[in-house]
């Protein structure tokens, strides 16, 4: 085990009640992987941002199609009036973008809360007990793997929303959709780990003191197995926007009345890419690529950032 | 003395290193100057990090990438500090072999070592399969590889420690170079072992006419092999003698404290007549262990009938080669590991058998010290934390009183007030071990379990953790299990010694009793095995055993 002082400022995701999160693990990159990092970092600050201040940014709001009593002009050009144009319902296409960062951002949060919780906690248990409920875990785990993620997270959705799509609902869904996927990567981690860790003398120390279980697991074991999951946070972000994408554009996502979502409104822009429309697809789409660029980039860089292996120095003296 | 440079069968000039680190660069050689005469043993000893491997490895070129180099390393008079990876292979195997520490990861375990050393002998010669194959069979009978011709279709697998080391060592005169480099040959190697590749690599200067560049932190192993002797310490050369003048009288400061720190096999305190026996903390009763075996054949027995016990303010050493069981009893005696049979009573309780729960109100009682100081403090926790384990999950202490606790303890075992709030990367492995030791005294134990607690430490460090040891026993009085590999280490600290081999415990009884006047075959080579820290008497001890070891 490498413990080496850089190596433990830049676990992000732990918190470290000295280190300022972040600055540590700027500072142990260089070159190429420094710049990589920051296009990351401001991508999804960006994305945060205008999730959080959708409301100031967004000229009208996602479902409006007419302002002072005027319908908006349907399948209009951009303009100053509308800067990304109008859809063929008459939405304001770059209020929807905006406010589709906000339902992106939620569904992302809320996925990544209940998987990390779920996945963490169970992987814990499992890979510490070990035995008949251990096996019973991998089982169930690798059989979620086994299925194809979007058909997975299009039963769940379907279960869980039963044909219902409001906004909470249909955000909810969405999330426990994703997180059904999620779950078996955050267990498999976890457990390996545990595995690994449980071995160590430090845990068989806590254990001759007289320990309990749940002391050891949460205690001792908790904090040394999350130094893995920051990667796997940001890269499984970028994913969960990817299949919140596409299960809208499947139809499986919010009432377009309800929240604004990229992948639906691509779904709609379907038939206007071959009338020569564009701006209903391109504005939508460049958004998730955008999220989904910098959520991967912000991953990648840490992965190498944490993996001594990986990471480059600065070669002076 | 810079003219004859051309004589040297290898000669540093102004040798420095550095690293690019996380933390910036570090020198690790600082202005190194010292040669290799043809034919001789040079010892180069130092504790770790004092940069002996780093300026030995710069001559063979096995430096990692962050790693720089300046000055000049002269190898039969042709520098080779600044040589490309490429000329380096031409030189290595040829000019300048290197056996490594751990044998096991020296091999690779895909090829028979017959073909790992027909490729090393084919590397710079012009010989043909067959040719090479019965040059291989050759340097395995020179390495005394008993059954060469057999052998040679071996796996590294199916080979012993020792005999890897052997075939390691095959690997590296294969090409009969002008210097071999040998970085702690024994280390990794059980005792009897170890004074078997002494005794081989003794006999292949003397036949090869190589220099050896013997690279050890064991002051046993220079006494016993080297002629010259270069002491390191944080990357500079402190002094060169020839082997005698060193142990009988050196120069430099450094040299006599970390001479005067090597235990000494028969340097123990006098006997303390024995106090009252009415008063047994632990006692092991026909305690055996079976493991597993591989599918199809039956378990495998770890310990075999083994039966001690420790009266209060005791020390019980128990010794042994790898694999004799020894850490398992320990491990047993911490409820770690279930017994097959046999009875564990601690305090008059019968633990065996015992639930967690149940075993609570015993734990209370007990404490262990890990071999390992770096892994078996928490990384995460701060040490502070880790002292005050103990004292919170059995809830005897909260708050401000823990906390006078903790700085209590921290201050019984020298480690300054500041230490509770640092984390343990931050310290150097001996305070490490030390905020073990005061974890493991944290609830007052009646019982200490101590599985090799000074063996991952340098001989300095090692010195003061023991003294730290003695002082806390006949202050606190707790009866100790003293688990170690190192014989000169129990002679000094345990009033009674257990011998273990194979599982089954050899002999056992007073510490004079054993380690003078051995009753067994297997203790008796297992104490001549141990090389002393003293050449002259080190020579006369080789010449009396030799009969032992055939």
């Amino acid at each position: 085990m490498t413990q080496a002082a850089g190596v433990d400022n830049v676990a992000v995701g732990v918190p470290k009640r000295r280190a300022v999160p972040g600055i540590g693990l700027l500072r142990s990159t260089h070159g190429l992987q420094r710049a990589t990092l920051v296009a990351g970092l401001v991508l999804v600050a960006g994305f945060i941002l205008v999730a959080v201040f959708a409301p100031l940014l967004a000229r009208y709001g996602f479902a409006q199609t007419s302002a002072d009593g005027v319908d908006f002009v349907r399948q209009q050009e951009p303009s100053a009036q509308h800067w990304f144009g109008t859809s063929v319902r008459g939405e304001d296409v770059y209020s929807r973008v905006i406010y589709g960062a906000r339902t992106a951002l939620m569904v992302i949060v809320l996925s990544l809360a209940i998987s990390l919780v779920v996945g963490v906690v169970l992987g814990l248990v499992s890979g510490y007990l070990s035995g008949w409920l251990d096996r019973v875990l991998v089982l169930v785990m690798d059989a979620l793997y086994a299925m194809p993620s979007l058909l997975l997270a299009i039963v769940v959705s379907v279960v869980v929303s039963a044909g219902q799509s409001g906004t909470l609902g249909g955000i909810l869904s969405a999330a426990v959709a994703i997180m059904a996927v999620f779950v078996p990567q955050y267990f498999r981690v976890v457990r390996n780990a545990t595995v690994a860790i449980k071995a160590e003398p430090f845990v068989d120390a806590a254990r001759v003191t007289g320990a309990g279980t749940s002391r050891i697991l949460f205690r001792h074991i908790l904090s040394n197995v999350t130094s893995s999951l920051p990667v796997i946070i940001t890269l499984n972000g970028a994913e969960a926007i990817l299949t919140l994408a596409g299960l809208g554009f499947l139809g499986f996502g919010i009432e377009p009345t309800k929240a604004a979502e990229w992948g639906y409104d691509l779904n709609k822009a379907l038939s206007d890419v071959s009338n020569g429309i564009w701006w209903t697809a391109i504005f939508p789409g460049a958004a998730i690529v955008l999220v989904v660029l910098g959520m991967t980039l912000v991953g990648e860089s840490i992965n190498e950032a944490l993996n001594p292996l990986l990471r480059t120095r600065r070669a002076d003296a | 003395m810079t003219e004859v440079s051309a004589a040297q069968a290898l000669s540093y000039r102004q040798l420095s290193v550095t690293f690019a680190t996380d933390a910036g660069s570090v020198r690790a050689v600082d202005d190194v100057t010292f040669d290799v005469h043809p034919g001789e043993v040079l010892a180069v000893v130092g504790e770790s990090g004092s940069g002996k491997s780093v300026s030995a490895r710069a001559a063979i070129g096995l430096l990692p990438d962050t790693a720089r180099v300046s000055g000049v390393v002269e190898l039969g008079g042709r520098d080779v500090a600044g040589l490309s990876d490429k000329q380096f292979t031409a030189l290595r195997g040829k000019d300048i072999a290197m056996v490594f520490q751990e044998p096991g990861a020296a091999l690779d375990p895909l090829f028979t070592v017959g073909y790992q050393i027909a490729e090393a002998v084919r590397a710079h010669t012009d010989l043909d399969r067959k040719q090479a194959r019965e040059r291989a069979v050759e340097l395995l009978r020179m390495v005394r590889l008993p059954d060469p011709e057999h052998r040679v279709d071996y796996y590294p697998h199916q080979l012993s420690g020792g005999q890897k080391q052997r075939v390691v060592i095959a690997c590296a005169i294969a090409c009969e170079p002008a210097v071999i480099i040998a970085d702690e040959p024994t280390t990794a190697l059980d005792v009897t072992v170890q004074a078997e590749i002494l005794e081989l690599l003794r006999d292949l200067r003397d036949r090869l006419g190589s220099a050896i560049v013997l690279i050890t932190h064991n002051m046993g192993v220079v006494a016993d092999l080297a002629d010259r002797v270069v002491v390191m310490n944080a990357g500079q050369v402190v002094e060169i003698a020839p082997v005698e003048q060193l142990f009988a009288e050196p120069a430099d400061p450094y040299t006599r404290t970390l001479l005067s720190a090597v235990p000494h096999l028969g340097q123990g305190r006098p006997e303390d007549s024995a106090s009252g026996e009415a008063d047994p903390v632990l006692v092991v009763d026909r305690l055996s262990v079976e493991f597993l075996g591989p599918l199809g054949s039956g378990p495998f027995r770890a310990v075999d009938d083994v039966s001690l016990r420790i009266d209060r303010g005791q020390t019980l050493g128990l010794v042994g080669e790898s694999g004799s069981g020894k850490s398992t009893i320990g491990r047993c005696v911490a409820a770690l590991q279930r017994p097959t049979s046999g009875t564990i009573t601690i305090l008059g309780q019968d633990i065996t058998g015992l639930s967690q729960r149940e075993l609570r109100p015993v734990r209370r009682r007990f404490g262990f010290v890990f071999q390992d100081p770096a892994t078996s403090l928490n990384p995460r926790l701060r040490v502070g934390d880790c002292v005050a384990e103990p004292l919170l999950v059995h809830k005897v202490l909260g708050g401000r009183k823990l906390r006078e606790r903790v700085a209590e303890l921290l201050d019984a075992v020298r480690l300054p007030a500041d230490t509770a709030q640092r984390y343990p990367h931050e310290l150097s492995g001996g305070q490490r071990q030390r905020a073990n030791l005061a974890r493991a005294l944290a609830l007052g134990p009646d019982l200490l379990v101590a599985d090799e607690p000074t063996s991952a430490l340098d001989v300095s460090v090692q010195d003061a953790v023991l003294d730290l040891f003695e002082e806390l026993q006949s202050e606190w009085s707790f009866a100790c299990l003293f688990i170690s590999h190192d014989l000169a280490v129990v002679d000094r600290l345990a009033d009674r010694v257990a011998v273990l081999r194979n599982g089954t415990l050899q002999e056992i009884g007073t510490r004079d009793e054993v380690l003078r006047n051995p009753q067994t075959d297997y203790t008796r080579r297992l104490v001549a095995a141990v090389p002393v820290p003293d050449p002259a008497e080190q020579r006369r001890r080789r010449a009396a055993s030799a009969g032992l070891f055939e």
